[in-house]
């Protein structure tokens, strides 16, 4: 069972972290519809969280409590906004994994993991269909859009390696046939796709970014908890 | 982009759950019918409010102007026998 507590606490802490770097754009997308569109997919993200967590403990205790050390998510997800550039290109790379994550874990012999599963795909979908929709204008749109969009890319694509490392957590959960064992290949397909028609380059597959998984961080992600945790840090239990 | 450097205005419809007839909800800016759907989805259907969307660009709509008001809608109040409360309902006619 303890396996099964931190798979769900590093879905969990994917998408908390995630969501909340999304809702750093609240008030400073582009346009309006763009802000609220944004805060729709951070909001969908932070109730997965939500959901995930309450398999494995008390939400609240471990989304406001934890240090950055213990906080198991990608290092993906972490790394500051950017421009939009960067925050589309990021959601669009990680949502395009979780689909085929939330997708396959739909079918889990645990039949609570497998419902939160099936809601998450529902949600997913459309993030990869947004986000999808932004990539293909910023690649094929001006030059400086399309130049945004490859430097983020460029930047992001070693850390992509990370969302389909299996470890021992996984393999033990593997074998029990509770969760499905990732396959980069389906992904792989779906962005190279997108990316190309965006008229974007693929980068080379070098050296890959890990270690969130094991609590090892980016500078970024305790500047980022501080923000998150002030509140309950400040004032234990306090309720709204 | 229109003259003003903002996108396009798309006119929003959405049907309410249970087969009711599309409603104007509102309108919102997108560079193409994509976008308007999805920008449509998100400001005006998030909660359930809809099983379906339209978007139409807001200027493909002709409307009727208030000097429209008297010669459209006024014509019938002088004649009133083509309102069914002219006619009285025939005995054995329950109402």
């Amino acid at each position: 069972m303890e396996a099964l507590r931190t798979y769900c606490v590093r879905l969990a802490d994917d998408r908390l972290v995630l969501g909340h770097r999304l809702s750093e754009w609240c008030g400073h997308a582009p346009i309006l519809e763009e802000d609220i569109a944004l805060a729709n997919i951070a909001l969908d993200l932070i109730g997965q969280a939500n959901l995930f967590y309450g398999l494995a403990g008390d939400p609240d205790q471990l989304a406001y409590l934890r240090d950055a050390i213990d906080y198991q998510n990608a290092l993906i997800v972490e790394l500051p906004k950017g421009d939009f550039a960067f925050t589309i290109i990021r959601q669009f790379l990680f949502s395009a994994a979780a689909l085929y994550q939330m997708e396959a874990l739909s079918r889990s012999t645990n039949a609570d993991l497998g419902g939160i599963a099936a809601k998450a795909t529902k949600e997913t979908r459309y993030h990869v269909r947004h986000a999808g929709d932004w990539v293909l204008k910023l690649g094929d749109g001006t030059d400086e859009s399309h130049r945004r969009a490859q430097d983020a890319l460029n930047a992001l694509w070693r850390y992509t390696g990370e969302l389909f490392l299996m470890d021992a957590v996984d393999e033990t959960l593997i074998a029990e046939r509770v969760v499905p064992r990732l396959d980069p290949a389906p992904w792989r397909e779906t962005v190279t796709d997108v990316i190309h028609r965006a008229t974007l380059t693929v980068p080379d597959d070098g050296y890959m970014q890990r270690g969130g998984r094991q609590g090892r961080h980016t500078e970024a992600l305790g500047h980022l908890l501080s923000e998150m945790q002030i509140l309950q840090r400040s004032h234990p239990g306090a309720k709204w | 982009m229109s003259g003003n450097g903002e996108w396009p205005l798309w006119e929003v419809f959405v049907q309410p759950p249970g087969g009711a007839p599309f409603e104007h909800a509102g309108s919102v800016h997108a560079v193409d019918a994509e976008s308007a759907l999805q920008n449509a989805r998100d400001v005006y259907a998030r909660r359930g409010e809809a099983v379906n969307i339209w978007v139409v660009p807001t200027v493909a709509i002709t409307a009727s102007t208030p000097e429209d008001q008297g010669p459209f809608f006024e014509p019938g109040n002088d004649k009133p026998y083509r309102h069914p409360q002219f006619y009285t309902s025939p005995r054995g006619v329950r109402v």
